[in-house]
């Protein structure tokens, strides 16, 4: 591998971790509220996380583009106060991939947390554990496998991400450039050979984090 | 004890339960077919359900008025509680799973340590143990000892041997006896067979479709039966 291959494979392979990472403990906050709580409308809301996954990648990244850009609420206020930009740097990078991974996570968690049966929340209540408690010691560590292989579907979904990421972060090589980018843009220029080096590497990190998802699915089928 | 379960109104899927009862023995029956409404008493008291009414108090401790906005949380209310289905953290050994909510300091004697619970249900060797290798019984045992060891001022038991056949059922109620007669511990005690009642129970109360038919001593519900 070149060192600019490297350097895209560990942009995309860290970028895509600290994105999972981020989102995991809003992932978390948001599966359990979905799989312990009722209240009215709260199919809106399973909607409303749920749409990155349907929409159309560029759609999203437009919407984030039109809210991060330094003319949009977010990003002009940040840019304004705090002379912060998003838009076309790795943290617009780290966002597109965050947005669009986050349904992943929040599915195969929320999954994890309703197998999770609730009387052994509530007895644990009556031997004076605190919610907290309760979900550090009971429900998290029950619902491990399934949140471990959501975090994995996360960051695989990561890995492959471009519309959403071409929008908000461009394609700057050394800066906001991806495996998905880079392939694309080879692919544009006709560097084929690249393109297919790329793509192998883009293979060999899918394939290792969606078989360590079905290792860990398969364990706990099997527990 | 006395347990107060009044102005009790929780609709459930097919009928509405409402209790209005005082309860002064130490062992109280629970008695009825399934579906009558139980489980969902115990939970009501335990603080596990909200009902649209109630007013429950254990002792001189208000745990549920609707009236007043007075809900004690339910791990702040004192009370040990058995299921059905026993609901032990399958991820915790045994060990794990009785000092989850072991208070050491708590009882002033030593009748609620950890040496002793074990030893008067007669799990210490099962210690180091995962539960999900447990028999009917020690499981059974060893949710009884959870509950215990939180040294609890009411101990719920919901239905304790109905998934054990009767050699298991014979040599565990004198367990229950044991926890009744050692720890003084006062009891609700779900269940829909006679001779649980006979062996463990001084009161009885009986109820079907979420209303309480009859309440009385239990020698009186063995008679009417």
């Amino acid at each position: 591998m070149s060192g600019e291959e490297w350097q895209i494979t560990w942009f995309t392979a860290w970028v895509s971790a600290l994105s999972t990472l981020i989102i995991l403990p809003f992932g978390l906050a948001t599966a359990w509220v979905l799989a312990r709580r009722d209240w009215r409308g709260k199919s809106i809301v399973e909607t409303l996380i749920a749409l990155p996954l349907v929409m159309p990648p560029v759609a999203t990244g437009l919407i984030l583009l039109k809210l991060l850009g330094r003319r949009g609420p977010i990003g002009g206020f940040l840019h304004d106060k705090l002379d912060f930009d998003i838009i076309f740097t790795w943290r617009g990078v780290l966002i597109s991939l965050g947005v669009m991974s986050f349904p992943l996570l929040v599915r195969s968690t929320r999954v994890a947390f309703e197998e999770v049966s609730p009387r052994l929340e509530q007895i644990a209540r009556t031997l004076g554990a605190s919610d907290a408690r309760v979900f550090c010691t009971i429900t998290l560590p029950l619902a491990l496998r399934g949140v471990v292989a959501g975090m994995i579907l996360a960051f695989a979904r990561a890995l492959g991400e471009f519309g959403a990421t071409i929008m908000v972060a461009g394609n700057i090589p050394g800066q906001t450039s991806t495996l998905s980018l880079a392939i694309f843009q080879s692919v544009q220029l006709g560097q084929d050979a690249y393109a297919f080096r790329l793509l192998g590497i883009a293979v060999v990190l899918a394939f290792l984090a969606v078989w360590t998802s079905e290792l860990l699915l398969r364990r706990k089928g099997t527990k | 004890m006395k347990l107060l379960l009044q102005r009790i109104r929780l609709p459930l899927a097919s009928f509405v339960l409402e209790v209005d009862v005082e309860l002064n023995r130490q062992v109280t029956a629970i008695f009825g077919p399934s579906g009558a409404g139980k489980t969902s008493l115990l939970d009501l008291v335990a603080g596990l359900r909200r009902p649209q009414s109630a007013f429950i108090q254990l002792n001189d401790r208000v745990l549920t008025d609707t009236g007043g906005s007075v809900a004690v949380p339910t791990r702040l209310r004192e009370i040990g509680y058995v299921p059905q289905d026993l609901a032990l953290f399958p991820h915790l050994s045994v060990r794990q799973n009785l000092l989850y909510g072991h208070k050491p300091g708590a009882a002033a004697n030593h009748l609620f340590s950890y040496e002793h619970v074990t030893r008067v249900l007669e799990i210490e060797p099962l210690d180091q143990r995962a539960v999900t290798d447990l028999s009917g019984g020690e499981k059974q045992r060893v949710a009884l000892a959870r509950a215990l060891l939180t040294h609890p001022r009411l101990l719920l038991l919901d239905e304790p041997l109905a998934s054990l056949d009767q050699n298991l059922k014979a040599r565990i109620v004198p367990y229950l006896a044991r926890i009744r007669d050692e720890f003084q511990m006062p009891m609700l005690y779900v269940t829909h067979y006679l001779g649980e009642v006979e062996a463990l129970c001084d009161e009885a109360l009986v109820i079907e479709n979420g209303k309480i038919l009859w309440q009385g001593p239990a020698v009186d519900l063995l008679k009417k039966s």
